[in-house]
């Protein structure tokens, strides 16, 4: 078994209004930034999982996303797995 | 006489009001610990407001995993009557016993004021006593509020008459075709934003509320408006 850094990004569905995004875009252009667009806010997730192997941790990982950390009806995730060192 | 269960989280904050909103109905009211996993034989299940778990994660994402909602599901399960409010209303969205979900406000402000809906269903437990396109006053009191299904739910929804309460005047959250409450297929188990509880006496500015907890003690009696006096003629100077 050894450890693994497992990152899970949580962002909005894309369908869905993002207020928070908004807001941020919203701030950002009264700043001078008029280049930027279509800016979302989502969730970072870190956690380590022990595993046999990268792909069991990240395996683990997504039925942690499925069953908890994203809700499937307005969000979606992506996964990222490293060896903890 | 009712009984009436109203479930406790850590967070809930509006427990005290829906017990209080079920006693004066009627009812037998008494809390449960989400740790604790047995109704006592509840007729009706009452899932309140609050900030469960502080809502970390989503608002009701934590919540929906206590011991007691195992026994909630089941009672669900064999078609008895649920409400969840506000927070409550996430949960059961969190918990799959509604669709859809509740995401942010769209003006993103958390929202403490009274709101309009529209009563658009009757035939549900909690709404039975109320007629069809009354319009009611009842406060909300969110900061996740915004009603959001995939676009074949929502039409399903609309298709077979589940949404319960729909906003009028104006839409607060930014909901999707301004939905203030949905039910499941059964019809059982019932979700809103608004608080009925905060709403069930003159002295709290109005009882438009007053009827979803009178309808827990006078459903098995009646499931008809007209019959409302058979609660007793107190409850119905509404």
């Amino acid at each position: 078994m050894s450890d693994y850094r497992v990152q899970v990004r949580v962002m909005p569905r894309a369908a869905l209004l993002d207020p928070q995004g908004q807001a941020v875009e919203h701030a950002l252009r009264a700043l001078g930034f008029g280049d930027v667009a279509q800016v979302r806010v989502g969730k970072h997730l870190v956690l380590e999982v022990k595993a046999a192997s990268r792909e069991e941790a990240l395996a683990r990982a997504r039925a942690m996303c499925d069953r908890l950390l994203a809700n499937p009806v307005t969000e979606d995730y992506d996964l990222g797995v490293e060896a903890a060192g | 006489m009712k009984r009436v269960a109203v479930i406790v989280f850590p967070g809930s904050n509006c427990d005290a009001d829906a017990l209080a909103a079920a006693r004066e109905a009627g009812s037998n009211a008494y809390y449960v610990w989400h740790r604790d996993t047995d109704l006592q034989q509840a007729d009706s299940v009452i899932l309140p407001g609050g900030f469960s778990y502080g809502d970390y994660l989503r608002s009701g994402a934590i919540a929906r995993f206590s011991p007691v909602m195992g026994a909630v599901a089941a009672h669900a399960r064999a078609g008895g009557p649920v409400l969840g409010i506000c927070n409550g209303f996430q949960i059961l969205c969190e918990a799959g016993l509604l669709p859809g979900g509740l995401m942010r406000n769209a003006r993103l402000r958390f929202l403490s004021r009274p709101a309009w809906v529209r009563v658009e269903a009757t035939d549900t437990p909690f709404t039975c006593l109320y007629q069809q396109g009354d319009v009611l006053e009842i406060p909300i009191a969110h900061g996740d509020g915004r009603y959001v299904a995939d676009e074949r739910t929502a039409a399903e929804l609309e298709a077979s008459s589940r949404v319960v309460w729909r906003y009028v005047r104006d839409n607060p959250n930014g909901s999707m075709h301004d939905i203030a409450g949905v039910c499941n297929t059964g019809r059982n188990v019932v979700g809103v934003m608004p608080h009925p509880e905060r709403r069930t006496a003159p002295v709290l500015g109005g009882q438009d509320g007053a009827r979803v907890f009178h309808a827990m003690e006078a459903r098995h009696a009646t499931q008809h408006a007209v019959d409302v006096r058979a609660v007793g003629d107190r409850h119905l100077r509404v």
